[in-house]
């Protein structure tokens, strides 16, 4: 366990923070990348969803998105989208990871409006709603919850994988882990296990608050009712 | 080592001469100059993610297996796992090197293998607690034991579970087995990132990401046999 407590001493050490490229610079890029990915991966994917669910069919397209990116190496797209028009920078390696925020926004959303009581919606069709009011005043509120767990499950998921941004130079908190590898073993050891711990606590932390959030929006008398996450796709290719 | 090591070396060799002009996606130049590397990654990839989904199957079966019997057990190993999942590959692979070495193929192995486990796991359980109560009353009634009924009602009805669960763990796997590269223990994953810092070599990019994404597809596919083939009541059922 010593590679650990060399970990912990390269983390307590102040300046390894606030070096220019320390934790904190590392930190700063990786929650950028992480926003600006989870922004448009909610742009495109929850309107798709909700519009979907509402329709009411359409369950193939989500399944096909779904295991088309499960499929799709993250490498393969951080590496591609750079050298197409899109050109280098920050902005292909946040459209790579937006397309895996994708899958759970848009699956949760979609599980959410199907999952609305059909007698429920009978029932409002009767007071007179509108297609447009069905959807605002009754599909949409009994479904923030999914739509809050795909969320979560997205944010978590970028996190995790902007750790991988370090493979193209993207910059982020990956980027402590591979300057370590870069040093070898023997001098940069203490640094690889200080960026491994820094990114499982920043995954976690995210996963808690995002926990947290989706706590908070569900009504009270929803939050009994059993776990509703929808399988997750790996956290991690 | 790595491709992190390239960096200091002297600038590789740029694309070949047969290729035409520019730097085309696609070059069936590069694919045949190159048949020997991108058959041992190919080799490497297909090795690494078989053994890891076979490692993890006999982990992951036993484990569901006792979170079944013991129920009070089943709450902890879930949640285990939701946590197991939510560590970044990278991280994974960062804390594991130290210790097993950075540039060893079973470091990589390891990372992979835990997390089918986990999707294995999750999916084996599901195959398990789905078996109805009347079936298990009836086995019991037949005479079954408790490994009697285990292997001969309870694992084949929830066949199609772990199937499902085999199915997502491997076509993960192979996406997964490409973040080895950072200690040049990527298989495809090493074309993909030596495509990359190799000049920008879009041919070698492509050619990496094809063979993976279609490793993964035949792999799932085989998968869908194979789960056809063992489970041939469900199909006489249907038709």
């Amino acid at each position: 366990m010593s590679y650990f407590r060399d970990g912990i001493v390269w983390l307590n050490d102040p300046l390894n923070w606030t070096n220019p490229g320390g934790l904190l610079d590392r930190l700063q890029e990786h929650l950028v990348i992480t926003f600006w990915a989870v922004l448009i991966g909610c742009a495109v994917g929850l309107p798709l969803g909700i519009w979907l669910g509402h329709r009411g069919r359409g369950g193939g397209v989500v399944v096909t998105v779904a295991n088309l990116t499960r499929a799709l190496p993250t490498l393969a797209l951080l590496t591609i989208l750079p050298l197409t028009a899109i050109g280098f920078g920050k902005l292909p390696v946040i459209l790579a990871l937006a397309v895996f925020a994708v899958p759970p926004l848009l699956a949760n959303a979609y599980t959410g409006l199907r999952s609305v009581d059909a007698e429920t919606k009978e029932a409002a069709i009767g007071m007179g709603l509108s297609g447009g009011q069905l959807l605002r005043r009754v599909e949409l509120p009994l479904s923030v919850p999914y739509i809050a767990a795909g969320l979560r499950t997205a944010v978590v998921q970028v996190v995790a994988t902007a750790t991988l941004a370090t493979f193209v130079n993207g910059g982020g908190l990956g980027t402590i882990i591979s300057a370590g590898f870069g040093l070898g073993i023997s001098r940069g050891g203490a640094q690889i296990v200080a960026g491994g711990i820094a990114v499982v606590l920043l995954a976690l932390l995210a996963e808690a608050v995002f926990a947290g959030v989706e706590r908070l929006v569900t009504p009270r008398p929803l939050r009994s009712i059993r776990r509703r996450r929808s399988a997750r796709p790996a956290t991690t290719g | 080592m790595s491709f992190l090591s390239r960096a200091s070396a002297p600038l590789p060799l740029a694309a070949p001469a047969g290729d035409g002009p520019g730097n085309p996606w696609f070059s069936w130049q590069y694919v045949q100059d190159n048949a020997d590397t991108i058959m041992t990654k190919l080799g490497f990839h297909i090795g690494i993610t078989l053994e890891t989904v076979v490692i993890a199957l006999l982990v992951a079966v036993p484990l569901a297996v006792l979170a079944y019997w013991i129920r009070p057990l089943t709450g902890p190993i879930l949640a285990l796992s939701g946590v197991l999942y939510t560590i970044p590959s990278l991280a994974l692979l960062a804390l594991l090197a130290p210790l097993l070495g950075a540039t060893n193929r079973a470091t990589v192995l390891i990372a992979l293998v835990l997390y089918a486990l986990l999707l294995l796991v999750r999916n084996a359980l599901t195959g398990l607690t789905q078996v109805p109560a009347d079936v298990k009353d009836a086995a019991a009634g037949m005479g079954y034991g408790r490994f009697g009924r285990l292997w001969h009602v309870e694992l084949p009805l929830a066949l199609p579970g772990i199937v499902t669960g085999l199915r997502l763990a491997t076509v993960s796997t192979v996406a997964l087995v490409t973040i080895g590269a950072i200690i040049g223990q990527g298989g495809l994953g090493d074309l993909i990132m030596g495509g990359f810092w190799n000049n920008f070599y879009k041919a070698e990019i492509l050619t990496g990401t094809v063979l993976c994404v279609g490793l993964a597809l035949v792999l799932d596919l085989a998968l869908v046999g194979l789960g056809r083939a063992l489970t041939p009541w469900s199909r006489r059922r249907a038709t």
